[in-house]
Protein backbone atom coordinates (compact mmCIF):
# COMPACT_ATOMS: atom_id res chain seq x y z
CA UNK A 1 0.00 0.00 0.00
CA UNK A 2 1.19 3.35 -1.02
CA UNK A 3 -0.03 6.53 0.95
CA UNK A 4 0.28 10.19 1.44
CA UNK A 5 -0.22 11.51 4.42
CA UNK A 6 0.15 14.94 6.54
CA UNK A 7 0.06 13.13 9.90
CA UNK A 8 3.44 12.93 11.35
CA UNK A 9 4.71 9.22 10.10
CA UNK A 10 7.05 8.67 13.36
CA UNK A 11 3.33 8.28 15.64
CA UNK A 12 2.33 5.78 13.25
CA UNK A 13 2.92 2.07 13.72
CA UNK A 14 5.52 -0.31 11.15
CA UNK A 15 3.25 -2.84 10.14
CA UNK A 16 3.72 -5.91 11.23
CA UNK A 17 5.57 -7.96 8.79
CA UNK A 18 4.16 -11.16 7.26
CA UNK A 19 4.92 -14.78 9.84
CA UNK A 20 7.02 -16.45 6.67
CA UNK A 21 9.33 -13.00 6.90
CA UNK A 22 12.82 -13.73 7.96
CA UNK A 23 13.89 -10.03 6.72
CA UNK A 24 12.06 -7.03 7.28
CA UNK A 25 13.76 -3.70 6.20
CA UNK A 26 12.57 0.06 7.14
CA UNK A 27 13.89 2.74 5.29
CA UNK A 28 12.93 6.60 6.62
CA UNK A 29 14.47 9.55 5.23
CA UNK A 30 14.02 12.27 7.58
CA UNK A 31 14.58 16.25 7.29
CA UNK A 32 17.82 16.84 6.84
CA UNK A 33 19.56 19.97 8.34
CA UNK A 34 21.99 20.89 5.51
CA UNK A 35 21.32 20.53 1.65
CA UNK A 36 23.90 22.24 -0.30
CA UNK A 37 25.77 24.20 2.04
CA UNK A 38 22.56 26.18 3.12
CA UNK A 39 21.36 25.51 6.89
CA UNK A 40 18.15 24.22 5.93
CA UNK A 41 14.88 25.19 8.81
CA UNK A 42 12.06 23.68 7.67
CA UNK A 43 10.66 21.56 4.53
CA UNK A 44 7.47 21.84 2.87
CA UNK A 45 6.34 18.99 0.41
CA UNK A 46 2.95 18.90 -1.98
CA UNK A 47 1.81 16.15 -4.05
CA UNK A 48 -0.62 15.49 -7.02
CA UNK A 49 -2.26 13.64 -4.32
CA UNK A 50 -4.19 11.43 -6.40
CA UNK A 51 -1.47 10.45 -9.42
CA UNK A 52 1.11 10.20 -6.53
CA UNK A 53 -1.01 7.33 -4.83
CA UNK A 54 -1.49 5.64 -8.16
CA UNK A 55 2.14 5.65 -9.68
CA UNK A 56 3.42 4.89 -6.24
CA UNK A 57 1.17 2.02 -5.51
CA UNK A 58 2.77 0.75 -9.42
CA UNK A 59 6.15 0.99 -8.02
CA UNK A 60 5.21 -1.11 -5.09
CA UNK A 61 3.27 -3.61 -7.15
CA UNK A 62 6.51 -3.12 -9.73
CA UNK A 63 8.95 -3.98 -6.74
CA UNK A 64 6.65 -7.56 -6.36
CA UNK A 65 7.33 -8.52 -9.55
CA UNK A 66 11.53 -7.39 -9.63
CA UNK A 67 12.28 -8.88 -6.17
CA UNK A 68 11.83 -12.12 -4.53
CA UNK A 69 9.61 -10.06 -1.78
CA UNK A 70 7.34 -10.68 0.14
CA UNK A 71 5.75 -7.03 1.16
CA UNK A 72 6.55 -3.79 0.25
CA UNK A 73 4.60 -0.57 1.18
CA UNK A 74 5.35 3.37 1.85
CA UNK A 75 4.23 5.97 2.98
CA UNK A 76 4.58 9.71 2.12
CA UNK A 77 4.31 12.91 4.28
CA UNK A 78 3.15 16.18 2.83
CA UNK A 79 2.96 19.64 4.35
CA UNK A 80 5.21 22.09 6.48
CA UNK A 81 8.20 19.35 8.40
CA UNK A 82 10.64 20.45 10.84
CA UNK A 83 14.88 19.10 10.76
CA UNK A 84 14.81 15.40 11.99
CA UNK A 85 10.80 14.57 10.72
CA UNK A 86 10.43 11.67 8.89
CA UNK A 87 9.52 12.78 5.11
CA UNK A 88 9.21 8.90 4.04
CA UNK A 89 9.34 5.40 4.98
CA UNK A 90 9.20 2.74 3.11
CA UNK A 91 8.73 -0.98 4.59
CA UNK A 92 9.81 -4.31 2.76
CA UNK A 93 9.62 -7.73 4.08
CA UNK A 94 11.19 -10.89 2.64
CA UNK A 95 12.25 -14.13 3.32
CA UNK A 96 16.16 -13.02 3.47
CA UNK A 97 18.29 -9.83 4.13
CA UNK A 98 19.97 -9.01 0.61
CA UNK A 99 16.29 -8.93 -1.14
CA UNK A 100 14.71 -7.16 1.28
CA UNK A 101 17.58 -4.35 1.66
CA UNK A 102 18.20 -4.21 -2.28
CA UNK A 103 14.26 -3.98 -2.57
CA UNK A 104 13.52 -1.19 -0.50
CA UNK A 105 16.35 0.90 -1.97
CA UNK A 106 14.61 0.06 -5.50
CA UNK A 107 11.98 1.66 -4.01
CA UNK A 108 12.93 4.69 -2.38
CA UNK A 109 14.57 5.59 -6.10
CA UNK A 110 11.87 5.19 -8.34
CA UNK A 111 9.50 7.20 -5.76
CA UNK A 112 12.16 10.01 -6.11
CA UNK A 113 12.34 10.09 -9.56
CA UNK A 114 8.91 9.11 -10.59
CA UNK A 115 6.27 10.01 -7.89
CA UNK A 116 4.82 13.48 -8.46
CA UNK A 117 5.76 15.18 -5.00
CA UNK A 118 7.62 18.10 -4.72
CA UNK A 119 10.29 19.51 -1.68
CA UNK A 120 10.39 23.00 -1.33
CA UNK A 121 13.18 23.92 1.36
CA UNK A 122 13.23 26.89 3.94
CA UNK A 123 16.77 28.23 5.12
CA UNK A 124 18.12 29.72 7.80
CA UNK A 125 18.65 32.79 5.74
CA UNK A 126 15.21 33.62 5.24
CA UNK A 127 15.17 32.46 1.67
CA UNK A 128 13.35 29.43 0.08
CA UNK A 129 13.73 27.28 -3.06
CA UNK A 130 11.89 24.60 -4.67
CA UNK A 131 14.42 21.69 -5.23
CA UNK A 132 14.77 19.92 -8.32
CA UNK A 133 13.63 23.32 -10.01
CA UNK A 134 16.77 25.67 -11.78
CA UNK A 135 19.41 23.18 -11.93
CA UNK A 136 19.39 22.48 -8.15
CA UNK A 137 20.50 19.06 -7.90
CA UNK A 138 18.16 16.50 -5.96
CA UNK A 139 19.45 14.74 -3.00
CA UNK A 140 18.64 12.99 0.24
CA UNK B 1 -12.87 26.93 -28.97
CA UNK B 2 -11.82 24.14 -26.52
CA UNK B 3 -11.72 24.70 -22.88
CA UNK B 4 -9.14 23.15 -20.87
CA UNK B 5 -8.71 23.13 -16.97
CA UNK B 6 -5.09 23.51 -16.37
CA UNK B 7 -3.54 22.65 -13.09
CA UNK B 8 -0.18 23.81 -11.69
CA UNK B 9 2.58 22.69 -9.13
CA UNK B 10 5.51 23.68 -6.77
CA UNK B 11 7.62 26.02 -9.21
CA UNK B 12 5.30 26.22 -11.75
CA UNK B 13 2.60 27.25 -9.67
CA UNK B 14 5.05 30.16 -8.31
CA UNK B 15 5.30 30.91 -11.71
CA UNK B 16 1.78 31.30 -12.96
CA UNK B 17 0.38 33.06 -9.52
CA UNK B 18 -2.11 30.10 -9.20
CA UNK B 19 -2.66 26.84 -8.82
CA UNK B 20 -5.52 25.93 -11.56
CA UNK B 21 -7.35 27.71 -14.04
CA UNK B 22 -9.68 27.09 -17.14
CA UNK B 23 -8.38 28.00 -20.69
CA UNK B 24 -9.74 28.37 -24.31
CA UNK B 25 -7.19 27.39 -26.60
CA UNK B 26 -6.38 27.09 -29.73
CA UNK B 27 -3.49 24.40 -28.31
CA UNK B 28 -4.48 20.63 -29.39
CA UNK B 29 -1.34 19.13 -27.39
CA UNK B 30 0.39 20.22 -23.86
CA UNK B 31 3.30 21.37 -25.61
CA UNK B 32 1.45 23.56 -27.46
CA UNK B 33 -0.71 24.38 -24.43
CA UNK B 34 2.66 24.88 -22.22
CA UNK B 35 4.70 27.03 -25.13
CA UNK B 36 1.56 29.46 -25.10
CA UNK B 37 0.97 29.58 -21.13
CA UNK B 38 4.91 29.90 -20.80
CA UNK B 39 4.95 33.22 -23.44
CA UNK B 40 2.28 34.60 -21.83
CA UNK B 41 3.27 34.53 -18.42
CA UNK B 42 7.26 34.12 -18.83
CA UNK B 43 7.35 30.14 -17.55
CA UNK B 44 10.72 29.60 -16.94
CA UNK B 45 10.49 25.74 -16.91
CA UNK B 46 11.69 24.24 -19.90
CA UNK B 47 9.62 22.05 -21.63
CA UNK B 48 12.10 19.28 -21.87
CA UNK B 49 11.80 19.51 -18.04
CA UNK B 50 8.24 19.19 -17.89
CA UNK B 51 5.42 15.60 -17.27
CA UNK B 52 2.29 15.72 -18.39
CA UNK B 53 -0.76 14.16 -16.61
CA UNK B 54 -4.36 14.53 -18.60
CA UNK B 55 -7.50 13.43 -16.58
CA UNK B 56 -5.60 12.20 -13.73
CA UNK B 57 -3.09 9.61 -15.20
CA UNK B 58 0.66 10.60 -17.40
CA UNK B 59 0.10 11.60 -20.52
CA UNK B 60 2.58 12.62 -23.51
CA UNK B 61 3.75 15.96 -24.66
CA UNK B 62 1.48 15.72 -27.98
CA UNK B 63 -1.57 13.57 -26.84
CA UNK B 64 -4.59 15.43 -28.60
CA UNK B 65 -6.48 17.13 -26.08
CA UNK B 66 -10.24 17.48 -26.30
CA UNK B 67 -12.71 19.86 -24.11
CA UNK B 68 -12.66 19.81 -21.14
CA UNK B 69 -10.20 17.74 -20.25
CA UNK B 70 -8.02 18.10 -17.04
CA UNK B 71 -4.04 19.16 -17.89
CA UNK B 72 -1.47 18.93 -15.25
CA UNK B 73 1.81 20.04 -16.01
CA UNK B 74 4.77 18.64 -13.63
CA UNK B 75 7.57 20.50 -13.09
CA UNK B 76 10.90 18.11 -12.21
CA UNK B 77 9.72 16.05 -9.11
CA UNK B 78 11.93 15.61 -5.58
CA UNK B 79 9.98 12.87 -3.50
CA UNK B 80 11.56 10.88 -0.46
Amino acid sequence: MFCITSFPIEELPVAKPECAAGATVVFEGTVRDQNEGRTVESLEYEALESLATKEGQRILDESLERFPILGATCVHRVGHLSVGEVAIRVVVTAPHRREAFDACQWVVDEVKSRVPIWKKEHYADGSSGWIGAKGLTVDG
Amino acid sequence: MPRLAIRYFASLRDERGVSDETRETQARTPVQLYEEIAKEYHLTVAVCALRVAVNDEFSTMDAVLKDGDVVAFIPPVAGG
